[in-house]
């Protein structure tokens, strides 16, 4: 295949993983923003998402949309309700401390993935996609067009679907109350305490939100990938890369650092190996941490 | 947009809060090594009696061999329920003990060391993936426990594992591809691409069918490997040759759906001949949306998933037994497909454990020598209801049996078989002799 057509469609695959990407390090970034909570199990709030859109898409009859449109909503609300149901019940006890958190998150981590592993059973299923047109890419080797050159409309959806819940993200954060609140609690939060912000319910909505943006982003691939029990260490491992190249808690950074990440990971995957990819992002954190520590878009420590 | 911190604040959270992030990514570490360990820390006490023939069974309850380690498991029991119906081994009860090995070497070689030490299991017995079985076999040779393996690797011939290990119930992969390549080679074309899941298994496959190809002067015009644990796909297909004639792909692990799945997107309905193992299907529904592009398309597969003409009466006997419908699905769920081209390995081995226990009169861990070498002794395994794939050689010496294969067409999303091999198309020269080993 020609170099061109080749680049298209690793940008193209690259988009895809970065948009997920995008979603699944905004929560982890978010609830540790907020909170300075490192949430070792988001990944597994990721695959929670993946393994209730798969019960809820073979439980519900009809059209394939039907049940994806019902996973898209269920899932999401599910994973926050446990995740908020965790913070309180677990971390709140904890009073956040960071060590304590870890240790905590990693236990969390063990009960969500053997608890799928006893319900779900260890075996890969796969959610039909609402639409997946095959769509030819024709331009490149004009009417003598040969395989290998497409891509899927659902692909293109995931991606146009994560620019809507990024920008819908970025409104909640910076134009309603509750990202007012959140932004609050993130700067000072003994301050945001007295002028009466009830810091506790902040802190359950934000991780509850973290783990939904997660189970989102879950839904949004599973059509593509299979829903999994062990299909959260991934997300969870580029996720931390993400959040360290970007910038603690800085959510600009995160989502530059996703794209950067995932499109790298399509190209270098496609005109090398996925290895090398998984090598090079590697380095790029060793390579941030001794020469830019606070991340590409971390604020400066003094 | 939000930012952590502001500058006068900032000092010693972001400090801490970096060191903080830091931990996460060690603990993330430490649970991934955490995960693959903590299943067998569970004490299992098990009641002394040795009175039952006790068989280790090493399988893949859980991780990414588990739809394999399901049916294994279901074969195993009713095997062993035969067996126990008919009068057991030289009058003794077998009993089947069960080991999850989490499809991981490492595990692998706990368990069986649980089974010689713990369980006090007379022979370990089972396991398939092929970097299970090669992690697992040094310690069984330790142990000196019998390790029969129904793996398909070519690990067992090649001389790499003990005389401990053998796999006398299934064909190895190098004996296989050797076989399928002459008619690759004269039905669908001479320029092969190859895609194979890249560990021993696959580098088997990529080594001897491309040696094979060649001698058939054909030729391998690109080698893909995919890491077994992969979701995603269509960003190695680009690396396919436009040049290639025929596509041949065999894939394991838990998204082999996705693989063909993005397969038939990848070519959408054009693109060179398609020759699969069946292992890039095992487990899933031919009728599953979006496999419509392989209708036409070859794989070759172990023992026939579907039953038909071309199906014995040992193989209706074996099926049903097993509880496998014509469609090679359970009979009480049409949805949960079996992994029918692999699994008849471990009925068969049991049967020729059996046989082998008998010949050498059998009575406790003091004669495993001797049924070792009972089993070095076997050459024929005659097609019957103890072998219902057909009939079988074995070499002794190279610890590894020799059969047929098949080639099977996707025809209205069943799989009809079109060609058999004969015994011989699949022999090689010996390896190894695994009978100069001392015990």
């Amino acid at each position: 295949m020609d170099f061109g057509p080749q680049l298209f469609l690793a940008s193209l695959d690259g988009m895809v993983t970065a948009a997920v990407l995008a979603l699944t390090a905004l929560g982890l970034s978010l609830v540790f923003g907020v909170m300075r909570v490192v949430n070792v199990a988001h990944g597994e709030f990721f695959m929670l998402g993946a393994v209730i859109a798969w019960f809820v898409a073979s439980n519900i009859g009809g059209h394939a949309a039907i049940g994806f449109i019902a996973a898209l909503i269920i899932a999401p609300l599910v994973v926050g309700a446990i995740a908020a149901a965790a913070d309180w019940i677990v971390l709140k006890r904890l009073d956040y401390e960071p060590e304590a958190t870890i240790v905590a998150t990693i236990g969390l981590l063990y009960i969500l993935q053997q608890g799928a592993l006893v319900t779900f059973g260890p075996v890969a299923q796969a959610v039909e996609p609402p639409f997946n047109k095959r769509i030819e890419i024709p331009w490149f080797e004009g009417a003598n067009v040969g395989w290998g050159l497409f891509t899927t409309s659902y692909k293109l959806f995931v991606i146009g679907a994560t620019i809507a819940i990024l920008i819908g993200v970025w409104l909640l954060l910076s134009r309603t109350k509750i990202g007012l609140v959140m932004r609050a609690t993130q700067l000072d939060r003994e301050t945001a305490q007295a002028f009466g912000i009830p810091v506790e319910k902040v802190y359950a909505l934000t991780f509850g939100f973290g783990a939904a943006l997660a189970a989102l982003a879950a839904v949004l691939i599973v059509p593509i990938q299979q829903a999994d029990y062990l299909m959260g260490g991934d997300p969870l491992l580029l996720s931390f890369i993400v959040v360290i190249i970007g910038g603690l808690g800085s959510l600009r950074g995160t989502l530059v650092a996703a794209l950067i990440i995932g499109m790298s990971d399509g190209i270098i995957s496609v005109f090398f190996t996925p290895t090398l990819a998984k090598i090079i992002a590697t380095l790029a954190v060793a390579m941030v941490l001794v020469f830019r520590p606070q991340g590409l878009f971390g604020a400066k420590a003094q | 947009m939000t930012e952590a911190t502001t500058p006068d604040s900032a000092e010693k959270p972001a400090n801490e809060s970096r060191r903080a992030l830091l931990k996460g990514a060690a603990a993330i570490g430490a649970v991934a090594a955490g995960t693959q360990m903590l299943p067998g820390m569970v004490p299992y006490i098990q009641a002394q009696t040795s009175e039952p023939i006790k068989i280790g069974f090493q399988v893949h309850k859980t991780g990414i061999g588990a739809a394999y380690g399901r049916w294994y498991d279901r074969t195993t029991t009713a095997a062993a329920q035969l067996i126990n119906d008919e009068g057991g081994i030289n009058g003794r009860p077998v009993e089947i003990i069960a080991e999850d090995d989490g499809t991981d070497p490492k595990r692998g070689a706990e368990v069986i060391e649980k089974f010689a030490t713990q369980h006090n299991a007379d022979i370990a017995f089972g396991t398939l993936f092929s970097h299970v079985v090669i992690g697992s076999a040094p310690r069984a040779g330790e142990l000196k426990l019998p390790y029969f393996v129904v793996s398909e690797g070519h690990h067992v011939a090649s001389g790499m594992l003990n005389r401990y290990t053998l796999q006398p119930g299934i064909t190895d992969v190098r004996s296989q591809v050797q076989s399928m390549a002459p008619w690759v080679a004269d039905n669908l074309g001479k320029k092969v691409t190859m895609i194979y899941p890249d560990f021993a298994f696959g580098h088997d496959h990529r080594d001897y069918f491309s040696a094979a190809m060649e001698a058939q002067g054909g030729e391998v015009v690109a080698k893909i490997a995919i890491p077994p644990t992969e979701k995603s796909f269509t960003k190695y297909f680009t690396q396919i040759p436009r040049d290639t004639e025929v596509l041949y792909h065999v894939m394991v692990g838990p998204a082999v759906l996705t693989f063909v799945k993005e397969l038939g997107e990848f070519f959408g309905g054009r693109g060179p001949e398609v020759f699969g193992f069946i292992d890039s299907l095992e487990a899933v529904d031919m009728a599953s949306p979006g496999l419509e592009f392989l209708d036409g398309t070859y794989f070759w597969e172990g023992n026939p998933r579907y039953a038909g003409d071309w199906s014995s009466d040992h193989d209706a006997f074996y099926r049903k037994a097993v509880g496998v419908d014509a469609n090679g699905a359970s009979v009480t769920d049409p949805k949960d497909i079996s992994t029918y081209a692999h699994m008849f390995g471990c009925w068969e081995t049991l049967h020729i454990v059996k046989a082998a226990m008998e010949t050498s009169d059998y009575s406790g861990p003091e004669g495993r020598a001797g049924l070792i070498e009972a089993v070095e002794n076997m050459a024929v395994f005659p097609h019957s209801r103890a072998h219902p794939q057909g009939d079988k050689l074995f070499n002794g010496r190279t610890h590894q049996a020799f059969g047929h294969q098949f080639i099977s067409q996707v025809k209205d999303e069943k799989l009809v078989p079109v060609h058999r091999t004969s015994i011989f198309d699949s022999y090689y020269p010996d390896e190894v002799d695994y009978t100069k080993q001392s015990f």
